[in-house]
């Protein structure tokens, strides 16, 4: 008999992949501290424990505040590096974006040292803003990578043509490019937000002890009898990020549906 | 005629260099008021960029371009009186055909009742009536190209430029759409501007042709000029088919020139209306075009000469046929295209024909 070795590597592959992510929500609503088999009965108990944590929505507040102005942030450096990229040709184009991707495959653990040296050398306190800026550093790679292929998509006569018609650099831009990229904008800023949102690294390094989801949910894990807290915690995110991710690919598809281009493959 | 209009657009040795590369070489031409003109050449030799010259989307590197006898050097694309009918249409995909073919009109002072009755007049100009609130995305090829004819006529322009705007349509939907220009430029007497790669096209369209190559117009005549003296062996092969036979100046004497050319023997053809070019190193050559010889079947008199010759390839058209046939004293075959004609057979390879010819028919490049 045949071995489907493929099928099996495949199988294997995910399930590696995916059982941790079971495991949580079905921890999430087991009725004991101990992450054990077998399962002691159904409770929300712990979700209701993570919906009363005062300092969890804390924490919540500032992730929130964190990932919203990296994915606004990210995305407009985004935009002004892929439109340049896309649309002018000069020399320095491919060296310039080669640095911008760079923190994309960087440690992220380096850079964080490293920005957090810069940051005390210039004597700069930290706070929610220093973590910002270090998340924007993260993810403004990611913005770009989804714009570029975004403005790549828009024939260039369009452009022309709105000039042609008596429209002016910006009312071009406003008029007929920002509407047609639109969805690739909105698709990059749920990225960033996601990837902000669950970001450690920098958010331990360049924090000032002011909580952060991901930084909170490292510090429960130092005792047990909070660990189905976490996972109940961590189920929630899961679901966020997924609900989230799915409605960044949609808006993603959607701008390349309005402006006729072939899908050449999702970022996702 | 043409040549009593006023001119629209002068070019006066135009250059355009991108970093090393020359594409435009010393461009000096006329373009009258009203004129249905073309810019013909094969893919490269810089028609596309002399017509963005025109609307501003290529500066130049020297001469002057005068629109309506202004020096545009400083006018930027936006404020030019031309407007632009691009290759892949550029019809915005987020609006409606009527918010396109409005498009041009956000700054006009006049009120949206009359704008909109301005759109509704250039959606019927293009056969696009009711068409107003259709997502432009949802249009076929042939309604787009008319979108973006009638979003260009709105702004009523002096010139109207179409670059290679057929070339995204069918070969039936392509030719109904010749004529329909044709109609439209007649009807709105605007300038058209029109860049092809396609000598058919331009041929049906124009009024004048300019044939550029490698960045320089070769010849700029009439249809009618351009099929039947062409000025060298390069314009007569890209318009059209031409077939060539070596020949030698013999003598030149009051307005005739004698020749001895090869398969035709020894004429005398007119100086002004037959002899073409300038004289050549490589020695004169004698062209003619396949309809202007033909084969003589069984009973047929030549009405002027005629010559023995082998038919050595057919290739059957269905409402033609293209004989290559060897002419005696010949060493190439030359191309006749003949009409199929009820009753006259098609002639097999091998055959011994007779073909008749007229001296008058033929043109001597030197």
């Amino acid at each position: 008999m045949k071995i489907p070795v493929l099928r099996i590597y495949t199988l294997g592959y995910l399930l590696f992949l995916y059982c941790p992510i079971v495991i949580l929500p079905i921890f999430a609503f087991n009725d004991s501290t101990a992450l054990a088999f077998p399962l002691q009965g159904f409770t929300t108990h712990w979700f209701d424990n993570v919906w009363h944590d005062a300092v969890l929505a804390k924490a919540l507040k500032n992730s929130l505040l964190v990932a919203g102005a990296t994915a606004v942030l990210a995305t407009v450096f985004g935009t002004l590096a892929a439109r340049a990229n896309t649309r002018y040709k000069f020399k320095a184009a491919a060296p310039l974006m080669g640095l911008i991707m760079l923190p994309m495959v960087l440690p992220e653990i380096i850079m964080a040292m490293a920005l957090l040296v810069v940051l005390l050398s210039v004597g700069i306190p930290l706070s929610l803003f220093t973590i910002i800026l270090g998340h924007v550093l993260v993810c403004t790679p990611f913005a770009v990578a989804i714009l570029t292929s975004a403005f790549q998509s828009l024939d260039k006569s369009l452009e022309e043509a709105a000039y042609d018609l008596g429209e002016g650099p910006f009312s071009t831009f406003r008029l007929i490019i920002l509407p047609l990229v639109m969805p690739g904008i909105i698709s990059a800023m749920l990225i960033c937000f996601t990837i902000s949102l669950d970001e450690f690294i920098v958010a331990n390094f360049l924090g000032s002890g002011e909580p952060l989801l991901s930084t909170f949910i490292y510090g429960q894990l130092r005792s047990p009898k909070n660990v189905p807290n976490i996972m109940a915690l961590g189920t929630i995110l899961v679901g966020v990020s997924i609900f989230l991710l799915a409605l960044a690919e949609f808006f993603r598809r959607r701008g390349l549906a309005r402006t006729g281009a072939k899908d050449s493959g999702g970022f996702l | 005629m043409t040549s009593d209009k006023p001119t629209m657009i002068e070019f006066q040795d135009v250059h355009k260099y991108y970093s090393d590369y020359h594409a435009l070489r010393g461009i000096s031409a006329t373009i009258k008021a009203g004129e249905f003109f073309s810019l013909l050449g094969p893919s490269g030799c810089g028609k596309t960029t002399l017509l963005r010259t025109i609307a501003g989307f290529e500066g130049i590197s020297s001469g002057v371009v005068l629109i309506d006898g202004k020096d545009v050097a400083s006018v930027p694309a936006n404020q030019r009186p031309t407007n632009m009918v691009f290759q892949s249409y550029a019809i915005f995909p987020h609006l409606t055909v009527a918010q396109n073919v409005g498009f041009g009109l956000r700054k006009d002072p006049r009120s949206a009742a009359d704008k909109a009755r301005a759109v509704d007049e250039a959606l019927a100009m293009v056969g696009l009536s009711g068409y107003g609130g259709r997502a432009a995305n949802a249009l076929s090829g042939g309604q787009r190209q008319r979108v973006a004819l009638a979003r260009a006529l709105i702004l009523k322009p002096k010139v109207l430029l179409l670059d290679e705007p057929l070339s995204a349509l069918d070969k039936k939907l392509r030719e109904n759409m010749q004529v329909e220009l044709i109609k439209l430029q007649r009807q709105v007497g605007i300038t058209f501007i029109l860049v092809t790669h396609d000598q058919e096209e331009a041929l049906v369209m124009s009024d004048r042709i300019a044939v550029m190559f490698e960045g320089q117009i070769a010849q700029l005549d009439s249809p009618e000029r351009l099929y039947r003296l062409p000025k060298t062996r390069a314009v007569a092969n890209f318009i059209g088919t031409m077939n060539f036979l070596s020949a030698q100046i013999l003598s030149e004497a009051g307005g005739l020139v004698e020749v001895e050319a090869q398969g035709f023997g020894r004429l005398q053809l007119d100086a002004q209306k037959q002899v073409t070019g300038s004289p050549s190193a490589t020695g004169a050559t004698i062209g003619f075009r396949p309809e202007t010889a033909t084969l003589l079947f069984e009973g047929q008199q030549a009405t002027d000469r005629e010559t023995m010759a082998r038919v050595e390839e057919v290739v059957y058209y269905g409402d033609m046929t293209y004989y290559d046939v060897l002419l005696d004293g010949t060493s190439a075959a030359v191309r006749l295209s003949m009409r199929n004609v009820f009753g006259r057979p098609v002639l097999d390879i091998g055959t011994r024909t007779r073909v008749g010819w007229s001296p008058g028919a033929l043109v001597l490049f030197r």
